[in-house]
Parts: C-alpha cells; sequence; structure tokens
C-alpha cells in the first residue's frame, strides 16, 4: 500500500498484550464449560437435584452390595410376614421395621427395600441408555438435515413429525407382546430391556433431532464455516470439528431433561405389564400389583411410587441447572 | 523498514484474473422447487489483480461487492465467468482440487465475533490452517501461532485463550493472523474493520499496510467506506449493482472521477473541515438501488443518474478506458479527456 496516512492515532495501541492485572503465571484460557461449572456451582436446587442423581446412580450400580448389607435378597419370599386373610403384611405400616426398611411385599412377603434398590437399576439404565439412542441418532440426523438442507432436511423433517405423530404407548405395547423370549442373545428380561431401549430412544430421537437441526441452520451461515471452508476444509472437518462443538451443550440439556422422561416412560410402560418381565423388580411394576392392595397395605404403593418422583424430580432439577448454566440468556 | 523485492506491479502477469465474472441465486418457488427468478448478485466482472497491489472495492450495500469476494476465493461457486489465479483456471475447483489453491488464496472475514468459532481456543482457531493442509511449521505449530500472534501484536502467551476474552479489535488480529498463516500470495478482506470501533478501524488498517509491507501480499479490500478504501487502495473498483462502473487509479479516480455515481458517492464523504464545506456541492441520489432480480435495462444506473439520456436507457455502456489506467463503464462520463477543468472537490485535499 502506498497511503501516505500513516499518522491515525497511536500507533497499534491495541496491539499491546492484553494485561488483565493478572500475576505472571500461565494464561489459561476460561473455557465455555469453565464458566457454565462455575454458574452451576452457585445454583443451589441444581446441586441438591445433582447430587441425588449421583446418589441414585451408585445406589443402582451398588445394588448387590447394598442388599447385601441392609436388605434380603430380592426375590426371596418370607410368607411368614403375611396375614393369609387379608394377604398384607401383619405388623403395621407394611411391615416396616429395622429388619425389612421398605416393610414387606403383600402375598409373598418380598423384601420392598431390595426391590426398590434393584428396581432403581432397570428404572435408571433404560432411561439412560434409551437417553443416548435418542441423541446418537437425533445428533446425526438434524445436523445432517440442518447442514445440507434441500431435499435430505425435507425428508428427514418429515420424518420426524411422521415419529412425533405416532401413538408410541400403543406401540410398544403391541411390540412388546410380539417380541420372542430370546433376541440378540438376550432372554428373558434382558430382552424386554433391550426392546424398552431400543423403542424409547427410536421415539424420542426426533425430539433431539429438531433441536439440533435448528441450532445447525443457524450456525452454518457464522463466518468461522466459511474460514474454515476456506482454509480447504471437507463436510466431514465442518460437520464434526466446528459444528458439533457449538451443539454439545443444547444436546447435554435436552439428554439430561430426556432422562426423566424415559424414566416415567419405562414406569408407565412396566405399570401397564409391557416392561421388563416378573421377577425381575421394577417400580412401574410394583404400582401395578399395589393397585390390588393398596386399602390394606398403602405403604407398598407409596414407597415406589416416592421413588419415582424423587428421581424425575432430581433430574429435572440438575437439568434445568445445566440449562441455565449452559444458557444464562435463555435462548432457547 | 525490510521490504522484500517487490515485482514492479506494471510488469508481471496479473496474479488473478477474472473474466465475464456471473453470479446468480437462484430463487425457487413451490413444492417441486421450480426456478421463478434469479438474484443477478454479480453480472459480468472484467478485472484482474497485480501481485504486490491492494485493491479496493467500494460500492452500496447489496451491489454484490461481498459476493465477489466469495466467488474469487470460491467460497462460491461462479455461475459463469473465468477466474484465473497465477494463469491457472479455479473457476470451476471442487473441494479437493481447491485444497492446495488455499495456500495462495485468504480471506479476512467481516464480524469478528462470528469469524472465530467460541467452542475453539486462539491456538486450535490460528493453528488450523495447518491441520487442515497438513503442514508442520519449523519448531511446530504452536511455536508458529505464537509467532503468528506476535506478527498481529497479540500477546503469544494468550495461546489457550478462548474468543469471547478478546475485544473486537483483538479478535479481528486474530482472524487476520489465521488468514497469513500459510503465507497467502493474495488476501481478500470482506470489510475488515466496518464492525469495529473508528479508533480501533485505524489500527486494522495499519496493521494490514504494515503486513503487506512486510509479507509483500496482495490485497482486495472490500469496504464500503471510502476514506478507508482511500486509505489503502492503490487502484479502485467502484460497483453498482453487479457491475464494475469505475476502476482506476486512486488519485485518478478521487480526483477526477468519470461516473456520475463515483462522483456521487465521493460528494457523500464527510468533510472535516468546515470552512471548506461550503465550496461544496452534495449530490443527493434519488430513489433506492433497483431490484438485482430485474436490474434496469441499458445503463444500470440510469434510473438514478442526473446525466442520463435515451441511450442510457437502451444501450449498457461498456467499460472502456478513456484515459491510461482509468476505466469507466458511461456513455456520458464527466472529467472526460477534453474537460479543461476537474469540476469535483476530491481534487483539493
Amino acid at each position: 500500500m502506498t497511503a501516505p496516512l500513516h499518522d491515525t492515532g497511536p500507533a497499534d495501541a491495541g496491539a499491546a498484550p492484553v494485561t488483565d492485572g493478572l500475576p505472571a503465571k500461565a494464561i489459561e484460557g476460561r473455557s465455555p464449560w469453565r464458566i457454565a461449572w462455575t454458574r452451576l456451582k452457585r445454583d443451589k436446587f441444581a446441586l441438591a437435584g445433582g447430587v441425588v442423581v449421583l446418589l441414585l446412580i451408585l445406589v443402582a450400580i451398588l445394588a448387590p452390595v447394598i442388599v447385601g448389607l441392609l436388605g434380603h435378597p430380592p426375590n426371596e419370599y418370607h410368607e411368614e410376614l403375611i396375614d393369609p386373610l387379608s394377604s398384607t403384611p401383619k405388623a403395621a405400616w407394611g411391615g416396616i421395621n429395622s429388619d425389612f426398611l421398605f416393610g414387606a411385599e403383600p402375598v409373598n412377603g418380598r423384601d420392598v427395600f431390595s426391590r426398590v434398590v434393584y428396581g432403581a437399576r432397570v428404572s435408571l439404565l433404560v432411561a439412560f441408555l434409551a437417553a443416548v439412542v435418542a441423541v446418537v441418532i437425533g445428533t446425526v440426523f438434524g445436523i445432517v438435515a440442518g447442514y445440507f438442507g434441500g431435499w435430505v432436511d425435507a425428508v428427514v423433517s418429515r420424518v420426524m413429525d411422521l415419529l412425533l405423530a405416532f401413538p408410541q404407548l400403543l406401540f410398544i405395547i403391541a411390540l412388546v407382546s410380539v417380541v420372542p423370549n430370546s433376541l440378540w442373545g438376550l432372554t428373558g428380561s434382558g430382552v424386554r430391556m433391550a426392546v424398552l431401549i431400543a423403542v424409547i430412544g427410536f421415539f424420542g430421537w426426533p425430539y433431539v433431532g429438531r433441536i439440533v437441526r435448528g441450532q445447525t441452520l443457524s450456525l452454518r451461515e457464522r463466518e468461522y464455516v466459511e474460514a474454515a471452508r476456506s482454509l480447504g476444509a471437507g463436510r466431514l472437518y465442518i460437520l464434526f470439528r466446528e459444528l458439533l462443538p457449538n451443539l454439545v451443550a443444547p444436546i447435554t440439556v435436552y439428554a439430561t431433561l430426556m432422562i426423566p422422561t424415559n424414566v416415567l416412560t419405562e414406569a408407565a410402560l412396566s405399570f401397564l405389564g409391557a416392561g421388563v418381565k416378573p421377577p425381575t423388580a421394577s417400580w412401574g411394576q410394583m404400582l401395578s400389583k399395589a393397585v390390588t392392595t393398596y386399602e390394606g397395605d398403602p405403604m407398598f404403593m407409596i414407597i415406589p411410587g416416592l421413588a419415582i418422583f424423587v428421581t424425575v424430580l432430581a433430574f429435572n432439577l440438575f437439568g434445568d441447572g445445566v440449562r441455565d448454566a449452559l444458557d444464562p440468556k435463555g435462548s432457547r | 523498514m525490510t521490504i522484500p523485492a517487490q515485482p514492479a506491479p506494471e510488469a508481471t502477469e496479473p496474479l488473478l484474473k477474472v473474466e465475464g465474472l456471473v453470479k446468480h441465486f437462484p430463487i425457487v418457488k413451490g413444492l417441486l422447487r421450480r426456478q421463478t427468478g434469479a438474484v443477478r448478485a454479480v453480472d459480468g466482472l472484467d478485472f484482474d489483480v497485480r501481485a504486490g497491489e491492494t485493491l479496493g472495492v467500494v460500492g452500496e450495500s447489496g451491489c454484490g461487492k461481498s459476493t465477489m469476494g466469495r466467488l474469487i476465493t470460491r467460497l462460491l461457486e461462479p455461475t459463469a465467468g473465468k477466474i484465473e489465479f497465477e494463469g491457472r483456471d479455479i473457476t470451476h475447483l471442487g473441494v479437493a482440487g481447491m485444497r492446495p489453491m488455499r495456500r495462495d488464496v485468504q480471506m479476512i472475514f467481516q464480524d469478528p465475533y462470528s469469524s472465530l468459532n467460541p467452542r475453539h481456543t486462539v491456538g486450535t482457531i490460528v493453528g488450523a490452517p495447518f491441520r487442515l493442509q497438513g503442514i508442520t511449521p519449523e519448531g511446530g505449530v504452536k511455536k508458529e501461532v505464537q509467532r503468528l500472534l506476535e506478527l498481529v501484536g497479540l500477546n503469544p502467551e494468550h495461546y489457550n485463550r478462548y474468543p469471547h476474552e478478546f475485544s473486537g479489535g483483538q479478535r479481528q488480529r486474530i482472524g487476520i493472523a489465521r488468514a497469513l498463516a500459510l503465507k497467502p500470495r493474495l488476501v481478500v478482506a470482506d470489510e475488515p474493520v466496518s464492525a469495529l470501533d473508528v479508533s480501533i478501524q485505524a489500527q486494522v488498517v495499519n496493521l494490514l499496510d504494515d503486513l503487506q509491507e512486510e509479507l509483500g501480499l496482495t490485497y482486495v479490500i472490500i469496504a464500503h467506506d471510502l476514506s478507508v478504501i482511500r486509505h489503502v487502495s492503490d487502484r479502485i473498483a467502484v460497483m453498482y449493482l453487479g457491475k464494475i462502473v469505475e476502476l482506476a487509479d486512486r488519485t485518478s479516480l478521487y480526483e477526477r472521477p468519470m461516473h456520475p455515481y463515483t462522483t456521487a458517492l465521493l460528494s457523500a464523504v464527510p468533510v472535516p473541515d468546515p470552512g471548506r464545506r461550503v465550496k461544496r456541492e452534495r449530490i443527493l441520489l434519488k430513489g433506492d438501488v433497483p431490484s438485482p432480480i430485474s436490474p434496469p435495462a441499458g445503463c444500470r444506473f440510469h434510473t438514478r443518474c442526473w446525466k442520463a439520456t435515451e441511450v442510457c436507457r437502451t444501450d449498457e455502456p461498456r467499460l472502456l478506458a478513456p484515459r491510461a489506467g482509468h476505466q469507466v463503464a458511461c456513455h456520458h462520463p464527466e472529467n472526460a479527456p477534453g474537460t479543461p477543468e476537474p469540476v469535483t472537490e476530491g481534487a483539493g485535499a
């Protein structure tokens, strides 16, 4: 350039290194995740939810240990505790005492505490894995539909509309009745759980897909995508290196909020007899059994109900906290 | 200052040669996506860029200057025409074919808030060119990135910081460092300073200026700010509705503009000296820029031109050079050879 004017402003004042008054230590950037974590730590409700979520996960993982220490094997009958006339526990409060922490089950006297603890395994495993299935399918289809647009987007969007309009509960009940007893090398309850995970996940992905598609539509217009292309980046690089990191936040939020929904769906299906097979314990199944005896033994209905309630509440509080921490402007 | 030997601009073959460049964006309607029309964003451009020079491109919003920048960096596929870089036709190269060329042609973007990925550190952003091109610079990527940060006046210690920790001017410097990483021959800057505060604009413009001297860069700078363009450019192209209406050396253009549109643009530049303001006659253009979907027949400027005659409505003027080094597309150019005195005020500078 042959420009004569070179006296504009103090020569490169902004060129001076940014000094934030920090002591001379290695400069470490505050990543968006670190900032979100600082914000999350200030949210008491979210933290309480997070602690309960962690405890529940520990309970599910350590179920055999916990039951070994504090209860009886979940499928062990204790008919001596049951009044043969009413088929409810003889003792008051559903038979709650220091030996049977949550009381005994009507009719056969199984340890309710052990069954709730093992029920957490089924509930959380199905809810988590179904969320993973939904997130993986939803992210892939959402990002592809959003980035490529055109007929790809049209097809994916119509499929998502179709699935969202589908009567999924009826479909699952019908499907479970025709699923064979052994499948994919699994048998009994394993088959049912695999089917539940696959189906709940499959009907859940359009929700993730819509969010990811919408975000991708706006992100792909950012100049950093053009900048990557101007450096010779291919499509895969742009999708997974440039766009995906910016989608992780909304996906995380949606996944944490999808888990409690899945817990409820699993409980509802078990209640209706389309969940895991007895004698495997599950919360929804316990509730459905309690329906016949709730007049004589309300505790047997209250306890699995509370387990579902606490789990859903804890995940929701935590999920809301994560959303606020990742997205303080509420731009969703 | 150490200036690497720059080839004399006139002697060499142009670095970039553009012929009849056209970009139409189709307008589609209905379920079958039938094309019902096209936005003629760029409609036949001819120009070349010589090694070592700075070509400024000015024009109103929507005149196609940004589209032009994205065509010559091949971020967009041209509808027609030809782009030659160092004698090689790059008009229709694909992603893979274009990849080696990307080292030589780089771009600086307008919005420093959207041109840096918020989830990447500065080190990742400025190091991306090396990773994408599969180059390991001498001394490793990290060392090279830190050298580049220092080159654009940033603290190399900020390697691990994220874009949100920087101001707009600093972010633009990061974008410049990224564009310069591969030592390009040609840098296309699309409104490099229009998103910045005026005080920061001068710094970034001067940085671009210094880097050109230091690295022997060739620039195509797109802007709507005439004073920025005047400060940085050797030659200037004025665009109106997808066409170049005037292309001339800076002095020639500012002192003796030939196209009425250029005259009007120049008369709109504020004069800092109030004493001189009275002598100036401001030309106010009436009406809006016509739609690029159906541009006017003949000269595209005739709907707003005070000199328009019948011929302007029917015949499209070609880009000719009535004076050496001064091309204009007008039937009634001002300051044409033979006119005794320059009529404009820009000459007073």
